[in-house]
């Protein structure tokens, strides 16, 4: 999913799998990238095939934890994924850094063992333990074999850090300088420059406007009892929507659901976040950085999951850039123009409005015709819409390709996840490609004017200073 | 299975029998492959695997940035990218928007020995891919207008992927540095001015030498019936002629006399040490008197950076805290000799030196001091589970038997890696840190960060907090 960062990744360096690294770090040049259109898009194959999306049974535990699961028995593996509602955005004023420096400690000393000790024990078992923390929900995952000898003492081993986290002293300092030498480290990146700056601006005050990993100023001041506090108010049963998908039946997926979480604090729902506000005026913001490329970010707050708008949006920006090599932006900045590696239009949905962004990266000097282009193009489409080919091929592509999008574990349960945590309808994805064919033109070009408004985006130039 | 109705929780009492047991639970469980080999002598590797109605195809060409030699570096990735500016049947961007169509993902990568194009469709759309793969092979336009446009992409990439980022700056000189005469030293994307000197007739000549059935391996993995394939390449590829046999020029790398040391200064926030010691490849060893030595490299490299729990980030992150981040990597599939490659930012407060004497204290404690059964059964699980994660990735399984073919390697080597990482005892890792892990095969780059004003930041360098200034 593109929501947020991974809180580990941002800390430590890649640590799995290493030693069956055969194919690890080759030093790939991918020519190309394609960037999913809308984050975790889900599209259904109905036209020609008996192929039907997963089952997903959903049940309740005793300590009221929403359960998804879905049986996959052709490995013998299982993934476990608990999503909290205790992302960034439920951080306190000023507290920015706390949801990620808390999901990175969870496995930091827990329920008597420290840990070298934790880590220990899943590696030793082959099982596979990660942590991430976005805007919206931060999730621990475990991936096992299904042999109940190591899927039990994994399992074991997941309910201590997520019952029983000591957020020992020591630790708690570790995970802090490690998180603001992150931090400095963004400032290396022109990338992450302009995505701070971008959200900045698009949010002000909301809780998306602060760099998910906090700042220099914000981690410095976290201390312990903000970090136990948190815990305690989140990371609770009711917060909680357990994923399960893999080796078992039900029975043994109710079982483990229990027993996973009957020791958490059943908790509170937290209140709903504040609505974003919308943009009143379009703004630009440049910043000198010492690189050879501008990066330009541009945009506005976009969608919601689950917003009405959500499929004409989606299937108007694969026209525009959402479609990988044959969109609009991709044609007439890369191929056209040779301006820029990538260039792409994306819709970011979350439970408040996610951003809706347009980027490039070009050589310092030819910034403003990039951007030019790039406004141009976006203007254009709005004015008048896709045509009806256009319309056509997105929707060949979206449907024609839906079984890809659900072609292993991972996928499933990265799209499950995303079901349950936002509370989307079951039926979402069988019913998804059937929303997609039945988006009209008009819609389209409707809904375009009505939600993007390229007078008031916000622009974010980063890099140097033109010569002009 | 009934124990599991009980419960997951109670079977404490058999941790230790699971691990001790876990070498011997593995068999091969790799689905088979079938091989196919067309008379143009095209090779063809099909690999069943009906989880859901996908088919993933992969056409890998023996060359890349290892084949080429100075002058045109990146050559091999700016054709690449020309292999998507069309072909006299489908001129301009019609691949792509074929392949879009039917509802395909499709991308193509450049490595050091390979070249690489995928799609990924629905099972009953292979023929297309096969179609449009089978037509670039040979057909392709290679016009100067598009190449002096999509020259100017790949330089952009360039900037975005190495001239703008420090890290991989430091990496790309690391290599230049440790190689004196292999061309593992060439960049992938290649050196600037190579690609401001390139022409499209060069782009013209590597096409016609390497673009040929008898160079490729197609690979496909997925809901198919591997007759039904043969069939279907048959078809499509069975036509091309083959190409004269090109042999890629051989270039060894010439003995090192001892420690090399280098010094990046680019504009950046953060320290960065890269230690690079040459060793030997699966490829290059398979002659030699220890061809075992690459598996226990890579039980080394577990040793150190297998987990969270391994040595490195136990030792020098959580113990000493001398290190921010600190990782190993080592590779033995290279058609050449390659690098084991420990890289790491100093914790705060601690220096470069501080960094470096750290993990050289770790490489003497390999040759010297003992590896515990723990530590070697921990790698080992590990082989074992990860044998069954990656068969969830249809797009994995294909890239293994296409990088092995294209590395010089025999397909067959996936079913021999778990049993051989078992064979691995203690003696033998010590053994390989001894021979290896020595000065007159070192390399150690530095990045000294730049601060934004030119000069370098004395306040990161002693550690303290900095303001960001924007």
């Amino acid at each position: 999913m593109r929501n947020g960062r991974p809180a580990k990744q941002a800390i430590r360096t890649g640590k799995q799998g290493n030693i069956l690294n055969m194919l690890k770090n080759p030093a790939l040049c991918p020519a190309r990238r394609v960037i999913r259109v809308i984050a975790p898009a889900l599209l259904l194959f109905l036209t020609q095939t008996v192929w039907a999306s997963p089952t997903i049974l959903n049940w309740q535990t005793g300590s009221e934890s929403r359960v998804y699961f879905v049986e996959s028995r052709e490995l013998p593996m299982v993934d476990v994924r608990l999503i909290f509602d205790a992302g960034a955005a439920r951080e306190p004023a000023g507290r920015n850094g706390l949801a990620t420096l808390v999901n990175s400690l969870l496995d930091e000393g827990a329920g008597g063992l420290d840990a070298t000790g934790i880590s220990f024990e899943f590696e030793r078992l082959g099982a596979r333990y990660s942590a991430a923390s976005g805007y919206d929900f931060a999730s621990v995952s475990l991936r096992s074999l299904s042999d109940p000898a190591l899927l039990g003492p994994a399992l074991q081993n997941l309910r201590r850090v997520i019952t029983e986290p000591a957020f020992p002293m020591k630790a708690v300092e570790r995970q802090k300088q490690r998180l603001l030498i992150a931090i400095e480290r963004k400032q290396q990146s022109p990338a992450e420059i302009a995505r701070d700056a971008y959200q900045a601006a698009i949010y002000r005050d909301h809780p998306y406007a602060y760099p998910g990993d906090g700042t220099l100023e914000s981690v410095a001041k976290l201390g312990r009892g903000d970090i136990v506090n948190f815990h305690r108010d989140y990371y609770s049963a009711r917060n909680l929507r357990l994923v399960i998908v893999g080796d078992l039946d039900k029975e043994q997926a109710a079982a483990l659901a229990e027993e996973l979480t009957e020791g958490l604090e059943q908790g509170q729902t937290p209140e709903p976040l504040p609505a974003v506000g919308r943009l009143e005026q379009g703004e630009t913001i440049r910043i000198e950085h010492p690189s050879s490329q501008v990066h330009i970010l541009l945009g506005q707050p976009g969608l919601k999951r689950g917003d009405p708008d959500y499929f004409p949006l989606y299937v108007g920006n694969h026209i525009l850039g959402g479609g990988g090599f044959v969109s609009r932006l991709y044609e007439e900045i890369r191929e056209k123009r040779g301006l820029s590696y990538g260039a792409y239009s994306y819709f970011t949905p979350r439970r408040e409005a996610g951003p809706f962004t347009a980027s490039l990266q070009t050589r310092g000097g030819q910034e403003e015709q990039a951007l030019q282009v790039m406004r141009e193009t976006i203007r254009s489409f709005i004015e008048q819409g896709p045509t009806p080919e256009e319309l056509e091929a997105a929707k060949k592509n979206i449907s024609g390709g839906f079984p890809l999008r659900l072609d292993s574990n991972s996928n499933v349960l990265g799209y499950i996840a995303m079901i349950a945590f936002y509370g989307l309808p079951l039926d979402y994805l069988d019913t998804f490609v059937e929303k997609v064919n039945a988006v009209k033109l008009e819609q389209v070009q409707e809904a375009f004017r009505r939600r993007v408004q390229p007078e008031r985006f916000v622009t974010v130039m980063v890099g140097p200073v033109s010569g002009d | 299975m009934t124990g599991l109705r009980t419960g997951f929780f109670h079977t404490a009492g058999k941790r230790l029998l699971a691990c001790c047991l876990l070498p011997f639970a593995w068999s091969p469980v790799q689905a088979e492959v079938y091989e196919y080999n067309l008379e143009n002598g095209l090779k063809l590797l099909v690999k069943e695997d009906r989880r859901a109605p996908v088919v993933v195809s992969q056409l890998w060409y023996r060359v890349g940035s290892s084949y080429e030699h100075d002058g045109i570096t990146g050559i091999s990735h700016a054709l690449e990218h020309m292999m998507f500016q069309g072909t006299e049947n489908h001129p301009g961007g019609e691949f792509s928007r074929i392949i879009a169509e039917n509802g395909g993902s499709e991308n193509a990568f450049t490595g050091k020995d390979y070249t690489a194009y995928f799609q990924t469709l629905e099972k009953s759309r292979l023929e297309v891919s096969f179609r449009l793969e089978a037509d670039r092979m040979r057909n392709l336009l290679l016009s100067d207008q598009e190449f002096k446009k999509e020259i100017e992409v790949v330089k952009e990439e360039r900037r975005l992927r190495t001239e703008d980022n420090p890290v991989s700056y430091l990496y790309e000189t690391a290599l230049a540095t440790a190689y004196q005469t292999s061309t593992y030293r060439h960049p992938i994307v290649g050196w600037m001015a190579d690609l401001e000197a390139m022409r499209v007739e060069d782009l013209r000549v590597w096409y016609d030498r390497w673009y040929a059935p008898n160079n490729a391996i197609l690979v496909v993995v997925g809901d198919v019936d591997h007759k039904v394939v043969h069939r279907l390449a048959q078809k499509h590829f069975g036509p091309i002629k083959a190409g004269e046999p090109a042999a890629a020029a051989e270039v060894s790398e010439v003995p090192q006399q001892g420690l090399k040391r280098v010094t990046v200064r680019r504009p950046a926030e953060l320290p960065h040490l890269l230690m690079a010691y040459k060793t030997p490849a699966l490829s290059t060893q398979a002659e030699a008197a220890e061809p075992w030595e690459p598996y226990a490299l890579e039980v080394l490299a577990g040793v150190l950076d297998g987990g969270y729990s391994a040595r490195l980030e136990t030792r020098l992150v959580r113990e000493q805290e001398v290190t921010a981040s600190v990782s190993a990597s080592y590779n033995l599939t290279g058609r050449l000799d390659g690098l084991f490659i420990i890289q790491a930012v100093p914790a705060r407060g601690k220096t470069i030196d501080d960094v470096e004497l750290a993990v050289r204290e770790q490489l003497e404690d390999l040759k010297y001091g003992d590896i515990s059964a723990q530590e070697l059964a921990r790698v080992k699980a590990q082989v074992v589970s990860s044998d069954v994660y990656e068969r969830d990735s249809m797009f994995y399984q294909a890239m293994t038997l296409g990088a092995l073919e294209t590395e010089g390697l025999p397909w067959r080597l996936v079913d021999e890696y778990v049993p051989q990482i078992h064979s691995i005892g203690a003696e033998q890792v010590k053994q390989v840190a001894n021979k290896y892990f020595r000065d007159d095969r070192l390399t150690v780059a530095v990045l000294e960060p730049l601060s934004k004003g030119g000069e370098q930041d004395a306040q990161r360098q002693t550690g303290e907090a900095g303001n960001t200034d924007r």
